[in-house]
């Protein structure tokens, strides 16, 4: 007997999709001064709204805005900045549903993870920060840490609402304000977030939304009335900006890519290890910094992990994003597929075996099956380059001084999964991973109050916990 | 033998709480409406072992249940009939005879049920007496007692004997999964029973708190697949106790399709050890046929 | 003319608004000595099942995750703020002008947002992880310690019949703790409000327990009872002393009173003392 799911589809009605959006500038929604872009569903390919493409001199007036915000909002006790951001968090969790919906339609990933895990965190990020805001004394930075001034904020497109509140609520929690440029893909609920903020009676120019693409973001992190950069993207595109503020007072804290080891012992939790692998790559689509992209796996246990990878990969469902039972949604634009598939056939030529899970692809949108590739080794690309995309390299190992040098020989450290029921073992290699964030017997959990960064190249700063407010005051590292 | 069993069990991996709960809570999110929510329905009416195990049980209230067996439903008789019916060793002969030639078993607890504290003598005497009342099916208890002290060997001697005492019967064997307490025990007890015979393994006898869980039968459902991985063998998994509403149903048949897959989504690979979830499951049916929510006049209590 | 509807005061125990076992009730009066309305007058059994109820409350309470702690705390402020007029009224009638009144709601409203706001951090604040010489991970947390009873502030103070409370009370239930608090009889009114927007707050049954009736009388039970863990003497006046000594039978961890300004924002101490710091070895190593 075969158990076919019905569709089940989140009703798309509970979104007011306007056509058209202008930016977010001293409280109020402006026309932008330059063109605009459509913003698509990648799923389908549907364009859903015309938004606005942040000029330099947009860009200048957001942060002239945020400026002449900054004098009050700073200078506000902390507990009123609290109760701001205890609203947004409140009214975050009311809209939640909406919010996720629209979240899936402009991102392509699936409902039932925008509403269950990307929302409860967005509105869970600012319950938590807006907590630290008259708490400054106790973070460790002083008696009386000041805020830095304006902060440039620029997000990526693989979580875009909660990439918003990653940056949004600690820095206005610290007393800064902000001018935010979310992904050019996923623009929508960023500019949906705005009206949360005039909801809250959030003060005029606290926080400001400038769409737009790379010149825009470009324009944000030039201006010279910025004090503080954040950035979540591409390694390269952070080696740029890492360039642009050096010799300048601007600070800048940077989160960027990965090609993180997820390390299975022979000894680990098989079946609950098999998720966390599926869990690690696959989950949104392996369009992840932190992704599990590397399975190191002893390879005493080699046979039986691939044999139940693979048995359990073909339980994935593949789809509209909207269906509730969709496991594994589209890939975020035309460009990302390019690239991944690209990627995937280096890793071809490379002389890796490829396997995916058997899935449909619909014929419109962007699509990619969740696949892995064997018998890969430290010396191919698709083991030392990221993919951002639902694509696994699989390597082995013998022991685990051996898993600790494959795991740290990479140019990457944002984040690392080990998988053994040693208790032992698990705190000695996260003694010895050179990475920001140690999964043990877990992988892809984040909450607020948990630091999450990385080192070497996948960036500096944290964010998330006592450490992340380190980024928005002064007393801390540059 | 009880050292290589003993290794063989020790040897099985560990099972991290965290991540099978969440396994399980992620797969209880599934949304199953429209047609595959009625299938689910029929399905599950189709896979329930309707019991009553109670001291005050008589022939009146097993002849009731036997009727609702054959009949859930008196206003539909679109609707399906149950698997079996669960009855207490000395009450077999009653249901059978209220079956008739129904094809619907008659599953009786045996080996001192609930507890399982007696001697190995009166439990296979229990046995024998209900597979000679007619019993098609046999749930038996293991001693956990001696599970949790280490002594494997015996729990896997009991079941063997008790599967030799049920001739031609079916040997569903009960682990009581609340009193093993952790997952990694449950993980083992699996193994141990469907190695010494089990036809079908059991969580619960719906006695002791906690019953059946998502996460434990979820848990035995990768036992047996990996069972028949290794041996080629099918065995069966029926949750007891503590599953009372149609939305639970549907989520442990998704956890099926999921975990073990489409060949166990049968009444002859899974069972529902329940009694109030017929009416709900009946309720959602009437709901899936009329478009309005029914209510519990229209059910009939037995 | 319409005849009003007049609210019965009783006891807030285990979710449910009982009166007292014992029958008895005592006036409220206002600054000018008129009455208010009859309250329930607490016994010692009222306390001892104030404790009961608190102790079932206990576990379930502390296994919150601190993040849902935070929120229920921080809805208790939501349903304040909603009853804020009538707070306002409650505390001007026992003596305050209607700004001090004002001032002490509002006040009181953001003291419990700030407590609130120390659910889910006072771990990253009190916790650590320390620098062992040797191969292990060592980890120190603040645990609850259990049930905490209170002799509220109010008891000795007509004129702040709510901020103190709910300074002595808050810092015991942030940390995963029970309350099982005494109001005293001058100004009790404002503590049955706290109650009733306790009750509709989503707190659990036990988690607070507010007992409307004389610290004197009540002090020396909680004092001595075996399974209260802690206690905070702000409100027990010249009967401190002796309070620590009774406490001393189980070494319940004691606050003793002292001069305190209620208005300016606290520091952890409070919050601290009711909690136990467990640390734990693990070895490390392949």
């Amino acid at each position: 007997m075969t158990f076919e799911y019905s569709p089940a589809p989140e009703s798309r009605s509970i979104v007011d999709l306007k056509s058209s959006y202008g930016l977010f500038i001293g409280g109020e929604f402006v026309d932008g001064s330059g063109t605009s872009f459509k913003s698509i569903s990648p799923a389908t390919e549907e364009v859903l709204a015309e938004v606005a493409e942040g000029t330099a001199d947009d860009i200048d007036r957001a942060v002239k805005a945020a400026r002449k915000a900054f004098g009050s909002w700073s200078r506000l006790p902390g507990r009123e900045r609290a109760k701001y951001l205890y609203r947004i968090a409140r009214l975050m969790a009311e809209r939640s549903r909406e919010f996720a919906v629209l979240e899936t339609l402009d991102n392509g990933k699936p409902i039932k993870e925008t509403r269950d895990v990307d929302l409860p965190l967005v509105s869970q990020w600012f319950f938590y920060y807006a907590g630290w805001a008259d708490k400054l004394a106790y973070a460790g930075l002083g008696p009386d840490p000041r805020p830095l001034g304006v902060a440039g904020q620029i997000i990526p497109w693989n979580f875009p609402l909660m990439m918003l509140a990653w940056k949004i609520a600690p820095a206005l929690a610290a007393g800064n304000t902000v001018v935010l440029k979310p992904a050019e893909t996923t623009p929508l609920t960023a500019l949906l977030f705005a009206e949360v903020c005039q909801q809250a009676d959030l003060p005029a120019g606290v926080v400001n939304i400038v769409t737009g693409a790379g010149e825009t973001g470009q324009a944000l992190v030039e201006h010279p009335g910025i004090d503080k950069i954040a950035f979540t993207g591409s390694t390269a595109v952070g080696k740029a900006i890492a360039r642009t503020v050096a010799g300048t007072p601007k600070r800048a804290t940077l989160e960027l890519g990965g090609k993180a080891a997820n390390i299975v012992f022979d000894d680990a939790p098989l079946d609950q290890a098999v998720e966390g692998i599926v869990n690690g790559i696959f989950f949104n689509q392996g369009h992840v910094c932190c992704a599990g992209s590397r399975l190191l796996v002893q390879e005493s246990a080699y046979d039986e992990v691939l044999e139940k990878l693979k048995r359990r990969m073909s339980t994935l469902r593949l789809g509209d994003p909207l269906d509730k039972n969709t496991d594994i949604g589209a890939i975020n634009s035309a460009e990302q597929l390019a690239r991944i598939k690209a990627l995937a056939e280096i890793g071809d030529a490379e002389g890796a075996e490829r396997w995916s899970a058997p899935c449909e692809l619909p014929a419109n949108g962007f699509w990619f099956a969740p696949t892995i590739f064997t018998g890969v080794s430290q010396a191919h690309r698709i083991a030392r380059e990221e993919i951002f995309g639902p694509v696994l390299s699989v390597l082995t190992f013998r022991t685990p001084a051996e898993a600790i040098e494959k795991a740290n020989n990479t140019p990457y450290g944002l984040s690392a999964g080990v998988w053994t029921e040693k208790g032992s073992r698990i705190l000695a290699m996260a003694d010895r991973l050179r990475a920001g964030v140690v999964w043990a017997n877990t992988f892809n959990q984040f909450d607020p109050a948990s630091p999450f960064g990385g080192y070497k190249e996948s960036g500096y700063g944290r964010e998330g916990g006592r450490h992340g407010l380190a980024a928005y005051l002064e007393g801390a590292p540059a | 033998m009880t050292t290589t069993l003993r290794r063989t069990l020790e040897g099985l991996p560990g099972v991290d709480q965290v991540g099978l709960e969440a396994r399980a809570a992620s797969l209880g999110t599934r949304s199953i409406k429209t047609d595959s929510k009625k299938w689910a329905i029929d399905l599950a009416i189709s896979m329930v072992d309707l019991t009553t195990l109670e001291g005050a049980d008589t022939p009146g209230k097993v002849r009731a249940l036997a009727s609702k067996a054959k009949v859930p439903d008196p206003a539909d008789p679109t609707c399906p009939s149950t698997a079996a019916v669960c009855v207490y060793p000395d009450l077999v002969a009653v249901a059978r005879q209220t079956l008739g030639a129904a094809p619907i078993n008659v599953a009786a607890v045996a080996t001192a049920f609930p507890s399982g504290r007696s001697s190995l003598d009166v439990k296979l005497a229990d046995t024998r007496m209900a597979v000679e009342a007619g019993a098609d099916e046999v749930d038996m208890v293991i001693d956990r007692g001696a599970f949790l002290s280490g002594d494997y060997g015996l729990v896997h001697e009991q079941i063997v004997a008790v599967k030799e005492a049920c001739g031609p019967a079916h040997l569903k064997v009960i682990l009581e999964t609340g009193e093993l307490q952790t997952y990694d025990n449950v993980r083992k007890a699996s193994w141990l029973a469907m190695d010494a015979g089990a036809d079908f393994i059991k969580t619960s006898t719906g006695k002791v708190q906690p019953a059946a869980t998502l996460p434990v039968t979820l848990l035995m459902l990768e036992a047996v697949r990996d069972y028949r991985i290794a041996t080629g063998r099918q065995i069966g998994v029926k949750p007891a106790g503590g599953i009372r509403t149609s939305k639970d149903a549907i989520k442990y048949l998704v956890v099926v399709n999921e975990i073990a897959g489409e060949d166990w989504l049968h009444p002859d690979w899974f069972r529902f050890g329940a009694s109030s979830l017929l009416n709900d499951l009946l309720l959602q049916r009437q709901k899936m046929t009329t478009g309005a929510y029914s209510g519990p006049d229209y059910v009939t209590l037995d | 003319m319409r005849v009003d509807v007049r609210k019965t005061h009783k006891l807030y125990i285990g979710g449910a608004f009982p009166r007292s076992e014992s029958g008895r009730t005592f006036e409220a009066l206002d600054a000018k000595g008129r009455f208010l309305a009859n309250m329930a007058q607490a016994s010692r059994k009222d306390a001892r099942d104030a404790v009961r109820a608190a102790r079932s409350a206990q576990s379930g309470w502390a296994g919150r995750t601190p993040y849902n702690r935070g929120q229920v705390i921080y809805r208790i402020a939501e349903v304040m703020e909603d009853r804020r007029d009538q707070l306002i009224e409650q505390v001007r009638a026992v003596g305050s002008t209607p700004k001090q009144a004002a001032a002490t709601v509002d006040q009181t409203v953001d003291r419990i947002v700030w407590y609130s706001g120390w659910a889910d951090k006072y771990v990253q604040v009190l916790g650590n992880a320390n620098p062992v010489s040797s191969p292990y991970f060592n980890l120190s947390t603040p645990e609850p310690t259990g049930v905490v009873a209170v002799l509220a502030p109010s008891s000795l103070n007509m004129a702040d019949p709510l901020l103190g409370l709910v300074s002595t009370v808050l810092p015991a239930m942030v940390t995963g703790n029970t309350v099982v608090a005494v109001t005293g009889t001058a100004a009790p009114i404002p503590a049955v409000t706290l109650a009733e927007i306790m009750a509709t707050s989503d707190v659990p049954g036990g988690v607070v327990n507010l007992l409307t009736g004389d610290a004197a009388e009540l002090g020396p039970w909680l004092a001595s009872h075996l399974d209260v863990n802690g206690i905070d003497l702000a409100g027990a006046g010249d009967a401190a002393t002796d309070l620590e000594i009774a406490s001393a039978e189980n070494l319940k961890r004691v606050r003793r009173p002292a001069d305190e300004d209620w208005t300016t924002e606290p520091d952890l101490s409070r919050l601290a003392q009711w909690t136990e710091t467990k640390t734990v070895w693990h070895p490390i190593g392949v």
